[in-house]
């Protein structure tokens, strides 16, 4: 048994009306690598705030040992000096600064009225290459991807002579290889004697480098898994987070028929929008039946979304070329609108950025894609409009207290739940549900699959995107594999793995290397 | 308690209106609320409806704003001075090449805005002024009087610009005007009951009906009180009559039409609203072409009521226009505001301007008052809805 290097005691946070944490406790070793896992809304993200002083001391009930001593941090400042650092979810970075601009922002080297660069890019250049970013320390944010935009983050944390670093679900983003190359750094830091606290959805990635598991559900600490002693499977975990047995993570679809082909993509070839010689998808060919649910399986930047949105209505990319069939006949879709007429929908990837308008009701979501459904000669019948808001709420059971409510203020399951109900009811043939699962939690993802089942008993096509291998494994019917634009392989869902979809993609990847 | 609370956030500047008119009916000794100043009150900030109405639009689309409003007032006002008085042309072709013009000038702009996406603010900064400018070499610097009659009289100047009284009244009392209010509450209240009704019937949530009776009942005192304060004077002006009309065609094009819906829709996300299949380049079009129509109209109003076109004319009226939204409810970031709420922001303006001049403020320190209280409304409409007055950091 190491040191025990946090501690955090009886910590209770009230905010007006919810109690969010309820007398947690959470103790971590030091050199471990603690992973913090729940459902959304469980408390993960208000602990660490509590940790790092976003809440200040005197507004949370409980202690906070941290090596030894009892802190009372009042604003993350505090919390910096003793060297926790916390790497929140959404990108802290400026894009339109270099790399040393940022890893020293509010930081700075040198003096108040004159910041001395030649230190700052030094310095900067030195923590980079730790986290093994080859790129000039000069290098502006917005020219790097965003894996390693995440390293940038965890260099600036090294900069800040981090002792403890806390990662808020540092891979959310991030495709499976560099998710990896992230985990293997975190377990590097962790040889050499830096504690970490990751939050994280991806039990796999959880299992795969963590030491201990604590659980939190409803606001209150379940239990620790010790790697050492305790069953840390993928179900175990679940078991402990939705408290209840997941019998099944997939549901069964029953009695579906697969019927015939609805929509055909041939020959799909897509310039990117801005470097118009770089082609982001190549010569794609899909189909997709009534009744059947696609996925479309593919690492971060593989096309596939790229793919979807030029299909719907030629909203990405440059010099499309190919051939759209849809019920047997060629079309041709212009724009969005036409594409919608064609029963066609795209349900996007970020719900937040592209998908809902926050700061309005779930009502005017829910008709905004469909408007004539709920208006004569272009004059809105609001009465009807807040009908259809109430009968989707109530089919895809959206936790809300009336459909008059901001799309802003609820979780993430239920505003998926919305921007599905004003897709269908766009009343579209042919879904395209791009990560429809991401960022929510365990119960609302089930949820999310029956009602992808529902749609496809109802003979409609689902095509769904997903990051996510288990996802696809488990509702899909079949599955293409897409990788760096093109379909490298195509996979009946009883037949396919895990090992066969990765394979595949890597094979591709290096056989192209070698050429 | 917490329905009252919701309510006071959701009418918040509809108390700061009440408080303000308190405070001059006691600071004029009751002088702001005699007849002919309540149709001063309409009659001088004509113009801000009109304007605010379309600038409501601009920045619903993402708390975008029209600079060159003013000089575009300007410059309409001086063609269409020239066209009635140096080219003797018949008072209504004047009038609709001016609107045309108007529009023309909001279409320009609003090319480069929505289909070239050149910033807002740059565009209408330049039009701000190209048309200044273009109003002073079309008037060559000089007052141009306007003297066509009918057309001051129908734009709402002159000393005769109100709706005759063909019904004669009592000596004193304007019939028409009083039974104009009546018969507006009177539509108003079968419009809401036939909305509840029809509510009731097909079985929808009809809780929100107490609110509404209140509203209403307060809206239709409101209007009968105005209506009596103008039949006292001289009746309804005419000026009236085009902000009733500019008011209702956009409070009903915002609320209850698929275009208007698409204006929130672009503002309050503009990706979604693309993926939606809302074509945004065409609502950025018809913002900022229907900007420059209004702005033609206000143009006309402005030269009426000062029976002469001047190159000066029409400074601020941007900020006035911007100001009413802003203090009406709109957001800087786009996507919320209402007709409704402009319309209170420009009264609370109007009311301000009128209640300083008739308690004899100085001019500049009018300014200081009307800049603290723009600033002062949204401060508390932003605040009021937030728990702490410090902004989280």
């Amino acid at each position: 048994m190491g040191k025990i290097l946090l501690e955090m005691k009886n910590i209770t946070k009230t905010f007006p009306g919810v109690k969010a944490l309820d007398n947690v406790n959470l103790q971590v070793e030091e050199g471990e690598i603690h992973a913090l896992v729940g459902e959304n809304g469980a408390g993960k993200s208000t602990l660490m705030n509590v940790l790092s002083g976003i809440y200040p001391a005197g507004t949370y009930e409980g202690d906070i040992i941290y090596d030894g001593e009892i802190c009372t941090f009042h604003d993350i400042k505090d919390s910096e000096a003793k060297g926790i650092i916390i790497i929140h979810q959404e990108l802290a970075l400026v894009p339109y600064m270099t790399i040393g601009e940022n890893m020293f922002l509010g930081n700075e080297r040198g003096k108040k009225y004159a910041i001395n660069w030649d230190e700052t890019y030094e310095l900067a250049a030195k923590y980079i290459r730790q986290v093994g970013l080859t790129e000039s320390a000069r290098t502006f944010i917005k020219d790097i991807g965003v894996g390693k935009q995440q390293l940038v983050e965890i260099a600036k944390a090294l900069a800040k002579n981090a002792k403890l670093l806390i990662l808020d679900e540092p891979t959310s983003s991030l495709n499976e290889a560099d998710s990896k190359a992230l985990l293997d750094l975190l377990l590097k830091f962790k040889s050499e004697g830096l504690t970490s606290i990751i939050i994280s959805h991806k039990l796999n990635e959880v299992a795969y480098v963590a030491d201990k598991i604590t659980v939190i559900r409803d606001g209150a600490t379940i239990e620790t898994l010790d790697k050492q002693q305790d069953d840390i499977s993928e179900d175990r975990i679940i078991r402990g987070m939705v408290g209840r047995e997941l019998t099944d993570r997939f549901p069964k679809r029953e009695g579906v028929t697969i019927g015939d082909v609805n929509m055909e993509v041939k020959n799909w070839n897509v310039y990117h929008p801005l470097y118009n010689e770089r082609k982001v998808v190549d010569n794609v060919s899909i189909k997709v039946r009534k009744g059947e649910v696609v996925g479309i399986a593919g690492l971060m930047g593989a096309g596939r979304t790229e793919l979807a949105m030029s299909v719907f209505g030629k909203s990405y990319g440059t010099k499309i070329s190919g051939q759209l069939f849809l019920n047997g006949e060629e079309v041709h879709l212009k724009n969005v609108r036409d594409a919608i007429h064609h029963k066609l929908a795209y349900v996007t990837e970020d719900r937040k950025g592209n998908g809902l308008i926050l700061s309005n009701s779930i009502k005017i979501n829910t008709s905004l894609a469909n408007l004539e459904g709920v208006s004569s000669r272009s004059v809105i019948d609001s009465d009807k409009e807040y009908a259809v808001a109430e009968e989707y709420r109530q089919k895809l059971r959206t936790k809300c207290p009336t459909v008059e409510q901001n799309v802003g203020n609820l979780s993430g399951g239920n505003q998926q739940k919305v921007l599905l109900s004003k897709w269908m009811f766009a009343d579209p043939d042919i879904l395209i549900l791009d990560e429809p699962t991401r960022g929510i939690d365990v119960g609302a993802k089930y949820e999310i699959y029956c009602i992808i089942n529902d749609l496809a008993a109802a003979g409609k096509s689902v095509i769904m995107i997903s990051s996510e291998l288990p996802e696809v494994l488990g509702m899909s019917d079949r599955i293409y594999v897409m990788n760096e634009g093109r379909i490298v392989t195509e996979l009946d869902g009883q037949e396919a793995t895990q090992e066969k979809i990765m394979g595949s993609i890597l094979k591709s990847s290096s056989s192209k290397a070698d050429a | 308690m917490g329905k009252v609370k919701e309510s006071f956030q959701k009418y918040t500047m509809i108390f700061v209106l009440i408080l303000v008119l308190a405070f001059f009916a006691w600071g004029t000794g009751g002088k702001i609320l005699y007849p002919q100043n309540v149709n001063n009150l309409i009659s001088q900030n004509a113009y801000v409806f009109v304007l605010a109405s379309g600038m409501l639009l601009c920045i619903l689309t993402g708390g975008n704003i029209d600079l060159s409003v003013g000089s575009v007032v300007c410059f309409v006002g001086a063609m269409a001075g020239k066209f009635m008085e140096e080219m003797k042309m018949n008072p209504v072709i004047a009038v609709l090449i001016a609107l045309i013009i108007g529009a023309a000038i909001g279409a320009w702009q609003a090319f480069w805005i929505a289909y070239v996406r050149i910033p807002p603010f740059i565009v209408t900064l330049a039009g701000m002024l190209m048309f200044r400018g273009l109003s002073n070499v079309a008037l060559k610097g000089k007052t141009l009087p306007i003297k066509s009659a009918g057309f001051v009289r129908f734009f709402g100047g002159g000393a005769n610009c109100y709706i005759p009284d063909f019904i004669g009244g009592p000596e004193g009392l304007n019939m028409v005007a009083l039974l104009a209010g009546g018969i507006a509450s009177l539509i108003f209240v079968i419009i809401t009951v036939r909305g509840m009704q029809k509510r009731a019937k097909s079985g929808y949530d009809t809780a929100g009906n107490a609110g509404v009776l209140v509203r209403t009942i307060a809206i239709v005192a409101v209007v009968m009180a105005v209506s009596y304060k103008l039949a006292q004077y001289k009746g309804i002006p005419t000026s009236l009559v085009l902000v009733a009309i500019v008011v209702i065609v956009y409070g009903y094009l915002t609320s209850k039409t698929t275009t208007g819906r698409y204006f929130y829709a672009v503002g309050g996300n503009e990706k979604a609203a693309a993926l939606s299949g809302i074509n945004t380049n065409r609502v950025y079009f018809i913002a900022y072409t229907n900007m420059g129509f209004l702005a033609g109209l206000a143009g006309l109003m402005t030269i009426a009521r000062m029976t002469s076109a001047q190159p000066t004319y029409g400074q601020n009226y941007e900020m006035d226009a911007i100001g009413s939204c802003f203090i009406g409810g709109a957001s800087a970031y786009g996507g919320v505001g209402t007709i409704p709420g402009v319309i209170v922001g420009a009264v609370l303006m109007g009311l301000i301007n009128q209640g300083m001049s008739i308690m004899g403020t100085d001019q500049n320190m009018q300014k200081v008052v009307k800049g603290a209280v723009l600033l002062a409304a949204v401060i508390f409409d932003v605040v009021s809805k937030r728990k702490s007055f410090i902004a989280k950091a």
